[in-house]
């Protein structure tokens, strides 16, 4: 076993790894500050405060007494002149501007930003009510925000999937490079080192490196903001070891004619580029057309995450991931056979 | 009996425009237990063909046998019997010399074991340090070492000693001697001459992609004819002394000059000595240096290309640029260059280009 040079390329593959605190710290510690920041970003608050803005005029303190003393919502409320009101609408610093105008109310704001028309409906709500409108029937609100629902929820398979992205594509990219560049690949060609053993130990030693990641990352989203795995665990583990299987495959392939970091560097970055936007990391890609689904769900990025939080969030079964368990392995082993062919040992 | 290694009229073109003729037509046959030389100057055509017989590149025509297989039959059987060590990898920074000697050791079925290595290069002090913090001296030996942890039956180094300091270098031709003496086959490449005059059973000399001379070092340099290089300066600011006049001196072979001075190959020292300063002393001029020295290879490479071998000068400067050659020893089957011709530029300008400063201070000018 010692002897063997699978075993041999692996663990020198893992010492020049942990003999890089620059890599440590970007593989391991740059998904938990992401995971903190959005965690607290997004954090789910007891009552949703709405910041907005009244236009100055006769009934202007009025307004805002009835929205201050309203016991269903929390406004912030402030009174300025129209056109400051007018610039901080327009720059984005507030959500809703309510005027009165002409015995009318008249609410101004940009339907795109986000908020802006669960603002105009609390406003709306409460004006309306003061105004004398009886609610038809008052509902029971079972308001729920519980585990398993939350953004945070969302994100952490997310982040899991991006991590092992990065991780694969830079890790096996960059080493692979490095190797060229130093000449190695050329001296290993010369010696009888099998070339498919060479490239099975990037592979390998990618998975290794990634068992303390994911294992961290689950660990401190668990314990500080609850996040749990409502399926099987063992599922979980081997979405993990095939997603982290496929990118290397795909870092090979990126890195398998590159002759300089720089180019590497830019290639590797191209194919990230669509996974991180389209592949739903950070938010579901339904907000997408309809016409881009097929194309997202063919990313390589796409499938993973999707597996990952169907069974980390609903549970689900191998048998229920069949589609995105084939098309991750077809993704890591079609890169593989073609880094293989197409790979650029000499110079 | 085999030959370690066996190369009949290879040949090497890489593809462009217009396309590079990198080795044109050699053969090599070289016995067990040789040590080789392959010797000339940067971009002669010494990586390629090494590239080529390592099996890191295919020759666009000729046949290469190594211990009596083909590349084509038998490249793994041949990987596991040969050693490489290539002019410019660099070990993993981040490694110590015992897990990359560990790494390379188990790429071969079979082959000698880590530690012993380590210690036949002189690295058991270090063999715990990372190869980012080892001299270029030590990096080199450990390259060799991953070059012989296979206990390869044939060994390729490419420039092992380019870079190094003359202390590393003899450090590095001790491990080699000791390998050669222990029964294995060697070829290396070099623009060192005296690295191939100390290691080197036979050498090639190759020049654009032929190979112009082949023999033992002693032959190449007894084939000069003069066995005598005699360097000397004189305080002349009028030109008054003549190459002409040089050559026609006793024993005198080839004539060379520039502005740090006069070169003379000789046969007999002692015969042209007494002459020399007879003529020095007949101009009237100050001898303000003087110096013999055993011919080298470097004289031989000067001899057949009138280049010297660390030039990285255009094909402008061809044979006859500040020399001249012995009047009474045209018979050595390079014939003198036509007098006037060679004459003119001696003291010109352009000769001054051609020879830097550095280059009339014996076997050190390969220093770089």
């Amino acid at each position: 076993m010692a002897s063997s040079s699978m075993f041999q390329l692996v663990i020198t593959r893992l010492l020049e790894f942990i003999r890089q605190p620059e890599a440590i710290f970007w593989v391991y510690l740059f998904p938990i500050l992401m995971v903190v920041a959005l965690g607290i970003a997004f954090r789910t608050q007891p009552m949703e405060q709405f910041d907005l803005l009244i236009e100055e005029g006769p009934r202007a303190a009025e307004i805002a007494t009835i929205l201050q003393r309203s016991p269903d919502h929390s406004f912030d409320v402030l009174i300025l002149s129209a056109e400051e009101c007018a610039t901080r609408l327009r720059t984005g610093k507030t959500s809703l501007v309510v005027a009165f105008i002409d015995d009318s109310y008249i609410y101004r704001f940009d339907p795109t930003r986000p908020g802006s028309m669960a603002s105009k409906a609390a406003v709306d709500g409460v004006l309306q009510a003061a105004a004398g409108r009886i609610d038809s029937f008052v509902p029971i609100e079972e308001a729920k925000s519980e585990p398993g629902g939350r953004y945070i929820d969302f994100l952490v398979p997310g982040l899991l999937g991006m991590g092992l992205m990065g991780g694969g594509l830079f890790g096996v990219g960059f080493a692979i490079v490095d190797l060229r560049i130093r000449k190695l690949l050329k001296l290993f060609l010369a010696t009888p080192m099998r070339r498919s053993h060479f490239l099975i130990s990037l592979m390998i030693s990618r998975m290794i490196f990634m068992v303390p990641e994911v294992l961290l990352l689950l660990a401190f989203s668990w314990l500080f903001f609850g996040v749990m795995i409502y399926g099987n665990v063992l599922l979980i583990v081997g979405l993990i070891l095939l997603g982290s299987i496929q990118f290397a495959g795909i870092g090979l392939l990126i890195a398998s004619r590159a002759k300089t970091l720089e180019a590497a560097s830019g290639l590797l970055n191209l194919a990230m580029l669509p996974m991180w936007t389209l592949s739903g990391v950070f938010f579901s890609y339904d907000r997408f057309p309809d016409a881009l689904h097929p194309f997202i769900k063919a990313l390589p990025l796409t499938p993973l995450i999707d597996a990952l939080r169907a069974v980390m969030l609903e549970g689900e079964t191998m048998s229920q991931l069949v589609p995105e368990i084939f098309l991750m392995a077809a993704w890591g082993v079609g890169a593989f056979l073609l880094a293989l062919a197409i790979f650029r040992w000499n110079d | 009996m085999d030959f370690a290694i066996d190369v009949r009229n290879l040949i090497k073109t890489y593809p462009g425009r217009p396309p590079v003729e990198a080795v044109r037509g050699i053969d090599l046959r070289v016995p067990m237990g040789e040590c080789y030389g392959v010797l000339g100057p940067n971009g002669a055509g010494k990586t390629t063909t090494i590239e080529i017989l390592e099996g890191l590149m295919p020759a666009t025509s000729g046949e290469v046998r190594l211990l009596g297989l083909t590349w084509k039959q038998d490249a793994h059987s041949i990987r596991q019997k040969i050693g490489v060590s290539l002019q410019e990898s660099k070990q993993s920074d981040k490694l110590s010399v015992r897990e990359t000697v560990r790494l390379f050791r188990s790429f071969y079925a079979s082959g000698t074991c880590v530690e012993r290595v380590i210690e036949q290069v002189g690295l058991m002090d270090k063999a715990k340090a990372w190869a980012k913090n080892l001299s270029g001296g030590q990096r080199q030996r450990l390259a060799i070492a991953c070059a012989i942890i296979g206990n390869p039956q044939l060994l390729f180094l490419d420039e092992p000693t380019t870079g190094l300091d003359p202390t590393n270098r003899r450090q590095l031709w001790e491990i080699i001697r000791r390998f050669r003496e222990s029964g294995h086959t060697i070829l290396m490449t070099t623009h060192y001459m005296e690295e191939a005059e100390r290691l080197c059973d036979r050498v090639a000399i190759i020049d654009h992609g032929r190979i112009i001379a082949e023999g033992s070092p002693r032959e190449l340099i007894a084939s000069l004819g003069a066995d005598h290089v005699i360097e000397f300066q004189v305080d002349d600011p009028q030109m008054q002394l003549n190459s002409l006049e040089i050559s026609a001196l006793p024993s005198v072979q080839l004539v060379e000059s520039d502005r740090t001075g006069y070169r003379i190959s000789v046969g007999q020292p002692h015969e042209v000595l007494p002459e020399l300063m007879r003529l020095v002393a007949r101009h009237q001029l100050q001898l303000t240096g003087l110096a013999t020295r055993n011919a080298t290879l470097e004289d031989v490479f000067i001899h057949l290309t009138g280049r010297h071998l660390n030039d990285d000068i255009g094909p402008n400067t061809g044979p006859g640029d500040g020399q001249i050659r012995g009047v009474d020893h045209s018979e050595t089957g390079f014939a003198a260059e036509p007098i006037s011709s060679a004459a003119a530029p001696l003291t010109s300008n352009r000769s001054q280009d051609v020879r830097s400063t550095k280059e009339l201070k014996g076997t050190q000018f390969n220093d770089e």
